[in-house]
């Protein structure tokens, strides 16, 4: 049977060079980098060199780069950590908080919980019907109290690029004027892979990615924190990663994570080569009666195709396609949890009917170009055999 | 059958979904009903040809028509196999657990799949019912 993996957005096959490099940090350098002797010192090492590495890619400083278990830790820690740190300070009573309503939960959970603690407000930024956020609305919500600013680069259900340089030009042309300043972060997840992540150039105060949306495993993260951003440590305990995140550190997978943003900068082709792909897939499933694309036309990162496939609920259409041995997602209702539609879908004004039948392919580095042949075959097929089992005609 | 298990869709529910059986339309039916979840947009249709015989009312066909998730489709289509040639007295006792068994058991999340099911059914014989008055 076929397996061709398109959820690239949810997660990756880790790479062979990636595994290599771990596979040595776990049966021959496995020191504690915490401890003096050769194998510590050597972990140490690798730490260092991995956390140079990082900094590099982001045009950061070395020491502005720590590692921790995932994005949403590294979000927990932003988010959290600034405000406790606002609190503590003690000048503002109630920090005002401004984010999009497409955030990913690791955002909006976060920022809800210090909302229920009664710590913040929270304003959300609306988007179009793209999923892109109105930048006029987003000045507005601006207010004296306003600490953080946290916009996602792009959109893990959609695609869409949100406009992050533009963001960051104007909060650091406001804040030479303010009083306080407005910290802002970015949940680089989706990005990290496709779009230039030069903090200097989009001007973010926090960036936060993941290691196992670009070929590194589950379970570790990077958090980039400008110089002189306050922020309490929210896992405590001993002093590691500068006393900002305790807990011995993931040497091996931070090794990985290093490596796999090492191939990012060596694979410079990649972003065309998919980019070419996804607009054959994109094409090729619009010809499909009753389909629609999701997220922006235009501005959208390479890997995310995501539709609507009218009359047709999500789930049926992602057991289908797996039988065939093709692996998707779906926003619909019916493949989450709590059984509630897509919030990015809702907010871009998309009915919950309509969401019900979402599905997004994402592909990645390893995908071919008859890994969409084989997809523009067998999909059109299970759409047909689905509508005909349906009750409404569309 | 266990939790872990329960978690996931079982190899038989997810046969009914590649290929259902009892898939279709009837024309003219004695009676049909469509049944909709508001909680996730479901919608089920079913048609029912009835017989009688000694006095006693048999389901002689069934046929489903599904918008929905795996659990809606198999769920649908499973019954109508269970009932398919039944008494329809005996159709009307079979209860959203058994439907579920019958496909190897449902993920919690999904068993309102086979309450629903059980919805469509006996709306389809009240229509037949009040058709026939």
């Amino acid at each position: 049977m076929k397996n061709i993996y398109l959820d690239n957005a949810a997660t990756t096959q880790v790479d062979k060079e990636v595994v290599k490099e771990i596979n040595k940090y776990f049966t021959l350098e496995y020191g504690n980098p915490s401890e003096f002797h050769r194998l510590g010192i050597n972990a140490k090492k690798a730490l260092l060199l991995a956390r140079e590495n990082i900094s590099k890619f982001l045009n950061a400083k070395k020491d502005e780069v720590y590692f921790t278990s995932s994005a949403t830790e590294s979000i927990n820690l932003s988010h959290k950590g600034l405000i406790e740190a606002i609190i503590t300070e003690g000048k503002i009573k109630k920090p005002h908080v401004i984010t999009s309503s497409v955030e990913h939960k690791a955002v909006l959970e976060t920022l809800n919980h210090l909302k229920k603690e009664n710590k913040i407000s929270i304003s959300l930024i609306p988007v179009n019907k793209f999923g892109k956020i109105d930048l006029a609305s987003f000045k507005r919500l601006i207010n004296v109290d306003t600490v953080l600013v946290s916009i996602m680069y792009a959109n893990n259900e959609v695609g869409t690029i949100e406009p992050i340089k533009e963001v960051g030009e104007y909060l650091r042309k406001i804040n030479k004027k303010r009083k306080n300043k407005i910290y802002f972060h970015t949940d680089a997840t989706q990005a990290i892979n496709y779009l230039d992540c030069n903090v200097e150039k989009l001007n973010v105060d926090m960036l936060s990615f993941s290691g196992h949306k670009i070929h590194a495993p589950k379970g570790v993260g990077v958090l980039y924190v400008r110089d002189n951003t306050p922020i309490v440590r929210q896992i405590d305990g001993g002093n590691q990663e500068k006393g900002l995140r305790a807990g011995t550190e993931n040497v091996p997978y931070i090794v990985g994570i290093s490596k796999a943003i090492s191939l990012i900068g060596k694979e410079k082709d990649r972003v065309h080569e998919i980019s070419k792909l996804r607009d054959r897939l994109i094409k090729g499933i619009l010809k499909i009666k009753g389909t629609l694309l999701t997220g922006d036309p235009d501005e959208r990162i390479p890997s995310i195709a995501s539709f609507i496939v009218k009359g047709i609920e999500g789930e049926s259409m992602v057991l289908l396609l797996s039988q065939k041995g093709i692996y998707v997602s779906s926003g619909s209702a019916c493949t989450s949890d709590k059984l509630t539609p897509s919030h990015v879908l809702k907010s871009m004004g998309i009915d919950a009917i309509l969401s019900h039948s979402s599905i997004r392919f994402s592909l990645g580095k390893d995908t071919t170009s008859s890994d969409i042949d084989y997809v523009l075959e067998v999909f059109p097929k299970i759409v047909s055999n689905l509508r005909e089992m349906s009750p409404i005609k569309i | 059958m266990s939790d872990i298990i329960s978690d996931f869709y079982s190899t038989k529910l997810l046969k009914y979904v590649t290929n259902p059986k009892n898939m279709g339309k009837i024309k003219n039916p004695d009676g049909e009903s469509i049944v909709g979840n508001p909680t996730c947009g479901d919608l089920m249709k079913y048609y029912v040809t009835i017989e009688k015989k000694n006095g006693e009312e048999y389901i002689k066909d069934i046929k489903f028509q599904t918008l929905g998730c795996g659990a809606a489709i198999a769920t649908s289509s499973i019954l109508t196999v269970m009932v398919k040639g039944k008494k329809v007295k005996d159709a009307l006792k079979i209860s959203k657990k058994a439907i579920a068994k019958a496909l190897g058991g449902l993920p919690p999340v999904k068993m309102h799949c086979s309450v629903l099911a059980e919805d469509a059914l006996k709306k389809a014989i009240e229509n037949y019912r009040k058709k026939k008055k």
